[in-house]
């Protein structure tokens, strides 16, 4: 397993889907400043969904225009699984 | 140039099976937007959508005719008998020479393939009915009313996402104007209400969670419909001739490309195709009363339309009534058209405005007179249907009242 940091893996996420070296990626970095329009916001955060295996609500969606909110966002689902669409609705064990 | 007019009008939709029925539930404001029964959606961000109730294809077709029938045929071929009986039309051999069938669709039999996808994919299935092909075509419904009534002329499917239904109807117009063909049947029809299809829909994020609330502050998105509408078109010397009920004319139509973004629409190009049916319809922007607008309750295209809206028609869109009748039977995607251009038409047939349902609260960014909730009676002289795609392909009808 790796050893990275949630911060991190949005990073490496974001350098890959920019074709950018993870340094040019700041915290403070916005979708806008990286030349994301809504749709490709859209497919930025399935990526981040695939890497976290999460579901980001849609009113989550909202509030993720920068690298710091998408780490806030993923750490936040991920500490709250029941706050995830799909694992609210499937019985827990 | 030959006028052209509407004289039969067929409707399934979720708020009615047929066009009287459709137009009670329209002007009475009642929504068919509820929880999606046709299969479990407990685990969608979305559990609602516009769905066809009611509805037993073995009341209209056989066995055999079913085995070949993905649900968007059975509406759009429903809608079209309908159309049909109401016009009152006898096709002779000359006239099914000269009659078309121009549909309109988005996806197609994908109910179908989604169903085959499923075996074969989750269940393992290697073996398949070998109708899914034919049934599974676009071009499906054009196919089966040609043959079923026996029409040779010009014969074709439009599909350009929402406004497929547009595109065709516009086609089917034009084609009658220039005197290619002298009748058309067409409209458009949608069956989406399939897991796979929600699932993309769901990954888009446009779709609200609770319903659809065109032009209010509050609207979160659209809502799935489903069904389909047709119409018979023919040249007003051709309905005169035969002393048919013409419901409406259809007077302009326009089209254009934002040429912009995929999902991102453009003032500019929604303008320009109301600007062109306008024109093509020779009709002054202040003849206009009613919009029947594209108005999917999302955020990116009801302010875009209201701009769209001013900018063409400037201080006369103070005058204008708007509503988007989607808040009651959905986003019907390629049937959205001909579903808009049903409620228009019958607008003109009986003096009344259908209403925006859901409305709740005015959004400074829709600076319009969006008819709340309740129908309005307004004797228009002129009206007009948008419907603006994903792709950014825009399909403007303009109507005018038919004075005998």
């Amino acid at each position: 397993m790796s050893e990275e940091s949630v911060a991190e893996r949005v990073v490496g996420v974001f350098a890959k889907f920019k074709k950018m070296p993870p340094e040019d990626v700041k915290m403070d970095t916005t979708f806008e400043e990286l030349g994301l329009d809504s749709l490709d916001g859209l497919n930025l955060i399935f990526e981040l969904e695939e890497e976290f295996d999460i579901m980001v609500p849609d009113d989550r969606v909202q509030s993720m225009k920068s690298v710091a909110e998408v780490v806030e966002g993923v750490e936040y689902l991920l500490a709250h699984p029941e706050e995830q669409p799909n694992n609210a609705a499937r019985p827990t064990a | 140039m030959k006028k052209v007019v509407i004289t039969g009008v067929g409707v399934v939709s979720a708020i009615g099976n047929n066009a009287a029925d459709f137009w009670a539930s329209l002007i009475a404001g009642r929504s068919g937007i509820g929880p999606i029964e046709k299969l479990d959606a407990s685990t969608l961000r979305f559990q609602n959508a516009a769905e066809v109730k009611n509805f037993d294809p073995t009341l209209h077709f056989d066995d055999k005719s079913l085995l070949w029938l993905d649900p968007f045929s059975l509406y759009g071929i429903v809608a079209a008998r309908e159309a049909i009986k109401d016009s009152g039309i006898v096709f002779d051999d000359d006239l099914r020479d000269r009659s078309g069938v121009i549909t309109g669709s988005c996806l197609g039999g994908k109910m179908t393939e989604d169903e085959l996808y499923h075996k074969l994919y989750a269940e393992g299935k290697q073996r398949h009915q070998p109708i899914a092909i034919p049934r599974a075509m676009s071009n499906a419904v054009a196919s089966h009313v040609s043959m079923e009534f026996g029409l040779t002329g010009a014969t074709f499917t439009t599909s350009t996402a929402c406004s497929s239904a547009n595109h065709a109807i516009g086609q089917a117009f034009w084609l009658i104007r220039q005197g290619t063909i002298d009748l058309a049947v067409t409209g458009g029809s949608e069956a989406p209400i399939c897991f796979g299809n929600l699932k993309a829909w769901e990954a888009m994020r446009v779709v609200a969670p609770d319903t659809c609330r065109p032009f209010s502050k509050d609207r979160s998105g659209m809502i799935l419909g489903e069904g389909g509408a047709m119409f018979v078109m023919e040249s007003l010397d051709s309905a005169k001739a035969r002393g048919a009920k013409i419901y409406a004319e259809i007077a302009g139509f326009g089209m254009s490309a934002d040429a912009h973004h995929l999902t991102m629409p453009l003032v500019n190009g929604a303008a320009k195709a109301m600007r062109l049916a306008l024109e093509d319809g020779g009709l002054a922007p202040e003849q206009v009363g009613y919009i029947n607008a594209h108005g999917t309750a999302t955020p990116a295209n009801d302010p875009m339309e209201s701009a769209a809206i001013r900018k063409v028609f400037g201080g006369h869109a103070d005058n204008i009534a708007v509503s988007s009748t989607k808040s009651m039977h959905g986003h019907t995607l390629g049937a959205a058209g001909a579903i808009e251009a049903a409620a228009t038409m019958l607008a003109f047939d009986q003096n009344t405005l259908p209403p925006n349902a859901n409305f709740n609260e005015a959004d400074p960014e829709c600076d319009l007179d969006v008819i709340a909730n309740r129908a309005r009676p307004a004797e228009i002289e002129a009206a007009v249907s948008n419907s603006f795609a994903f792709g950014g392909l825009n399909a403007v009808l303009a109507f005018r009242r038919y004075q005998r």
